[in-house]
């Protein structure tokens, strides 16, 4: 690796003896054929059959590999990786209500998992409560309802939330659901300061990817920077955006794409950040990422690996960060739900077992694995319950945690995780070039590349190209699971009759001066001063719903449908 | 001067959920088998679409859903076609169901239904050999 | 009730499969549009023109809320390019129109060109006088929006609206090569970005330079709005223009109504002539056997040419 270990003599007998190899793999293939007219990664990257030192010949130890926990962090973020502390395993979990979520959540705890992940399901992602008309037949499917601060309340009831982290996967209405987190905690006598977890907040991949829209991207953009500012200042211990690549791959991205508009995204953040006035040093280290890992497992390694190098760098280049936490990409892990089959459904255990091993191997810093009935519907606890063994069967049984960055220096790893940085460095030029990610999202860019690629891959599996076992190779239908959970949709009328009761019983006048404060802060330039959080912990204290606040919002800020060209 | 009709088909997601990918991917294979797309988007109500039915003319309508909202939409949708004498107009839907769900939505006149897996040009067969363009009006 | 009665009641089922006969080019749609005749001229047309991405359909959505207000029905034709390798097409300008879809006196039709050039459809004439006989009060129409050579929406609308946004020098550069003569009012959308007060400079030095070139000048200084259509900024002051164009033409004191009215019968007349004299001819020609492939095949072996064929063939046909 690099001039410094490898002698010009050396490397002139590798060349000489890499040449005669070639002869010899070409000799064999004339017997017996390569399998594939191509071999690529389910990104369609190219591999060759073989990598040797001269790959990385260029690389530099201490520049580019290094030590785990010290700059440029490719190896790891902490020094002691799973040595010491292990992923937290945390599985994303929300159904029906709130009672039904924390039920979940007890269940997943007694059974070692060691942090909350709450799932909500479409009208509250969506800022609609449950008796809107845009949610009907909605409510409990994909997650749990919540509609006000007393669901936020069953919602954790029985958790100390000063132990426990929490992560919440939620928008547009992040801010909102924030408020209700922190407003329950404190009512039961938590601090906010020892609050820890992590909102995703991450309005960009919604613009890019998932299409959880409510608002236009620069408001959606100041109350990110409301959320960052307010952590900043008052929940140090909370991580306020999860950037998150994982939707940007779901929608059928590459490795690449998914580093790299993930990555950007994390740039405009920073420089929202700045420009509210804050110091870099003072909230970059809050900031976290989200990755998915995909079947393809070389790949996924060499993309964390690549990512950490990447943003330290940006980090120390780009923003002239000083405190090492600024530049660590921590991240959490989800593996791939569009890798999962519903046809022979049990490979999907194996699948997310690869997938898992690969977030490991890559250092994530907390983990979901899917379950194998994810594909139908939200997991079941016999599902739910296989999927979080896997997690500890992987960190406690086969060893692969005992050494940190175990395939450093493995001269294909090292080559790949070389050949994802510089071509995400290459799309981060040409955003730099289209005026930032606003400006490329307005002109679908990021959203026409992620479509080409997804038409591509399925054009690719049509072909037989690409191979999805139980598919389109071995092909089997989808059988009937026995224990295929099922939200009934009688539990809307439930959610509904408890909507109206509260919004009976509450202060009138209260909650209209709140939601005046709130609206006041809203139309503001944004600063400190106009921060919607200190005002929104008021609003549903006194009784807001999540979809009044981003009523306001929708009223002020106006709202966003996609541009959708093909 | 008459020559084929061309289909055309109206590719839309019912209720909240923005996963557009599959609906993404079926209207530009069914663009590139030469048929006319009409594309709305996320977060269509059944009576946006009915009426985006109507008013384009369209042969047929993908419905593509992931959040087991079909329990609701689906029916809704046909219901609200056949108030508006549209009943004519095929409807197909995508995405993920539960087994038991299949047989009720095509109780309630839902054509076909593509799961996971599904390849485009199955479905593209289906449609050529299912939907005829309707005939012309007359005097 | 049949057909005629069901669009002049405005039935909207009706009215949708009427135009997707004129889109397929289905005879007897034909002899409908000529009872419908009659009951067009009411309506009046406002066309969008501009490059893909400068806000075209979100403008339109803004205005017909804008008629809405105003107690105006109205009628959107959107024009989507068809592939050339596959004769399909996305139709995706409905995604920014959404919050009309609900609204009894909006109608929007999704449009593609189907090989057609000029930026609008073989159809889009024939489907405003659907619209107009349906009883809408105003009619948009946007354009593909994909080339310089988009003048033809100048032939069919009252008023026509060309829309930039700022920072596009080629576009600047777009209008000065084809389409400054088209413009009633140009619309620089996106006027929160930088560089919109240059384009307003840019575009201003160009309608003052056609003015002077413009041979008889019929009195009419083109109009300049900024706008910031997501937003509904400036949506007013288009909207006012657009009414003062239309005073502007109503007015017809130099005969400026009479010009456009002319302009658009004559060019749906020759269109019309077109199409039915080559039916006619070819129809001719296949009835006694003759195949145009083999008129073709002559002209590739270079036995014939094209003209002397078109000469010979008009002399035997037309006799």
């Amino acid at each position: 690796m690099g001039s410094k270990s490898c002698s010009e003599s050396t490397l002139e007998r590798m060349e000489k003896e890499y040449s005669e190899w070639q002869e010899e793999y070409r000799k064999a293939l004339k017997k017996m054929p390569e399998r594939l007219n191509r071999f690529s990664t389910v990104s369609d990257l190219e591999v060759r059959p073989l990598y040797t030192p001269l790959d990385i010949k260029d690389m530099d130890f201490f520049e580019d590999i290094g030590f785990p926990g010290m700059f440029p962090y490719t190896r790891g973020v902490q020094g002691s990786m799973y040595r010491a502390r292990l992923w937290t395993m945390r599985m994303f979990a929300g159904l029906g209500t709130a009672e039904d979520t924390n039920r979940r959540f007890h269940y997943l705890i007694d059974h070692g998992e060691t942090g909350l992940s709450t799932a909500f399901d479409f009208p509250t992602l969506m800022g609609y409560d449950t008796d809107s008309q845009l949610a009907r037949g909605e409510c409990g499917k994909c997650g749990v309802a919540i509609d006000t601060l007393e669901d936020m309340e069953r919602l954790f009831h029985n958790i100390n939330l000063e132990q426990v982290t929490t992560s919440m996967t939620i928008n547009p209405p992040a801010s909102i659901i924030w408020a209700m987190y922190i407003a329950n905690a404190e009512n039961r006598g938590f601090s906010r300061k020892m609050l820890g977890g992590t909102i995703q907040n991450d309005c960009l991949k919604e613009f890019i990817a998932q299409k959880t829209l409510m608002l236009p991207p620069e408001p959606s953009l100041r109350l990110v920077t409301d959320t960052v500012e307010f952590g900043t200042r008052e929940v140090p211990r909370w991580n306020t955006i999860s950037i998150s690549g994982y939707h940007i791959r779901e929608a059928g991205s590459t490795a690449v794409q998914e580093l790299a508009f993930t990555v950007y995204d994390g740039i405009t953040y920073v420089e929202e950040g700045i420009k509210r006035g804050l110091d870099v040093d003072d909230f970059a280290g809050r900031l976290s990422f989200f990755w998915n890992s995909h079947v393809d497992f070389f790949e996924e390694i060499a993309k964390m690996r690549a990512g950490r190098r990447l943003w330290a760098r940006i980090m120390r280049d780009r923003f002239k960060a000083k405190n090492p936490r600024s530049m660590l990409m921590r991240f959490h892990t989800q593996t791939a739900g569009c890798s999962l089959t519903a046809q022979e459904p049990y490979n999907n255990i194996i699948r997310t077992t690869t997938e898992a091993l690969a977030a490991i191997l890559g250092g994530t810093q907390s983990l979901h694995t899917n379950s194998l009935d994810e594909v139908y519907m939200i997991p079941s606890e016999e599902a739910v319950l296989i999927a979080l063994r896997t997690q500890q069967i992987l960190a406690e049984e086969c060893g692969v945690t005992h050494v940190i960055d175990p395939l450093a220096g493995s001269y294909f790893v090292e080559a790949l995780t070389n050949k994802m940085e510089e071509e995400a460095a290459e799309y981060i030029r040409k955003l730099d070039e289209l005026g930032g990610m606003v400006a490329a999202i307005e002109r679908d860019y990021p959203q026409m590349e992620i479509a080409d690629a997804a038409y591509h891959f399925q054009q690719q599996v049509e072909s037989g190209e690409k191979v999805i076992i139980g598919v389109n190779k071995y092909p089997s239908e989808r059988p009937d699971l026995e224990f295929v959970l099922r939200i009934d949709d009688s539990l809307e009328r439930g959610q509904i009759e408890r909507l109206v009761r509260f919004r009976e019983k509450r202060d009138k006048v209260k909650l209209q001066k709140a939601m005046d404060e709130l609206r006041r802060r809203c139309e503001g330039p944004p600063c400190w001063e106009n921060n919607v959080m200190p005002a929104l912990i008021d609003a549903v204290r006194a009784g807001a719903t999540e979809q009044e606040c981003c009523d306001l919002y929708r009223e002020v800020f106006g709202t966003y449908s996609d541009p959708g060209s093909f | 001067m008459e020559k084929d009709r061309k289909l055309r088909i109206l590719i839309a997601k019912p209720g909240l959920d923005g996963h557009d990918r599959g609906a993404r991917v079926i209207a530009r294979a069914f663009r590139d088998a030469g048929f006319e797309v009409v594309y709305t988007g996320c977060h269509q109500t059944p009576e946006q679409i009915v009426s985006t039915a109507i008013q384009e003319d369209v042969d047929m309508v993908g419905l593509s859903i992931l959040s087991g909202a079909h329990t609701y939409s689906f029916p809704r949708i046909m219901e609200l076609l056949r108030e508006n004498r549209a009943e004519d107009i095929t409807v197909i839907g995508g995405g993920i169901f539960p087994l038991e769900d299949i047989p009720k939505l095509k109780d309630v006149g839902i054509k076909e239904i593509f799961e996971p897996g599904a390849k485009l040009q199955d479905i593209i067969g289906w449609v050529r050999e299912n939907v005829k363009p309707r005939e012309a009006v007359s005097l | 009730m049949g057909i005629i009665d069901q669009i002049l009641a405005g039935e909207v089922r009706a009215t949708a499969r009427l135009l997707r006969d004129i889109d397929d080019q289905v005879s007897s749609s034909q002899t409908i549009l000529r009872e419908l005749y009659p009951y067009t001229g009411k309506a009046y047309v406002v066309g969008f023109t501009g490059s893909p991405g400068v806000g075209k359909s979100t403008l339109v959505d803004q205005l017909a809320l804008r008629y809405r207000k105003e107690g105006k029905t109205v009628g959107i034709l959107a024009v989507d390019p068809t592939s050339p390798f596959s004769g399909g097409a996305i139709l995706g300008d409905r995604i920014r129109m959404q919050r009309h879809f609900l609204d009894s006196g909006v109608f929007i039709r999704s449009l593609a060109t189907r090989g057609h050039f000029g930026g609008l459809t073989r159809s889009t004439n024939d489907m405003i006088n659907v619209l107009d006989a349906m009883g809408k009060d105003v009619i948009l129409v946007e354009t593909v929006g994909v080339g310089q050579d988009e003048v033809e929406i100048a032939q069919s609308a009252h008023t026509t609206i060309v829309v930039t946004i700022p920072g596009m020098g080629d576009e600047i550069q777009a209008i000065k090569a084809g389409i400054m003569e088209i413009g009633s009012i140009f619309v620089v959308n996106k006027a929160d970005r930088e560089g919109s007060r240059k384009t307003v400079r840019e575009i201003r030095n160009l309608v003052e330079l056609g003015m002077r070139r413009r041979e008889e000048s019929n009195g009419w200084e083109p109009l300049i709005v900024e706008t910031e259509a997501v937003k509904g900024r400036g949506i007013e002051d288009l909207f006012q223009g657009i009414e003062k164009h239309r005073d502007y033409l109503l007015a017809n004191d130099r005969g400026q109504l009479d010009d456009v009215l002319q302009k658009r019968a004559r060019n749906q007349l020759m269109e019309a002539l077109r199409d039915e004299a080559l039916k006619t001819i070819v129809g001719r020609l296949e009835s006694r056997g003759v195949l145009i492939d083999d008129l073709v095949r002559k002209v590739v072996d270079k036995e014939s040419d094209p003209y002397s064929v078109v000469q010979q063939v008009l002399a035997e046909e037309l006799r």
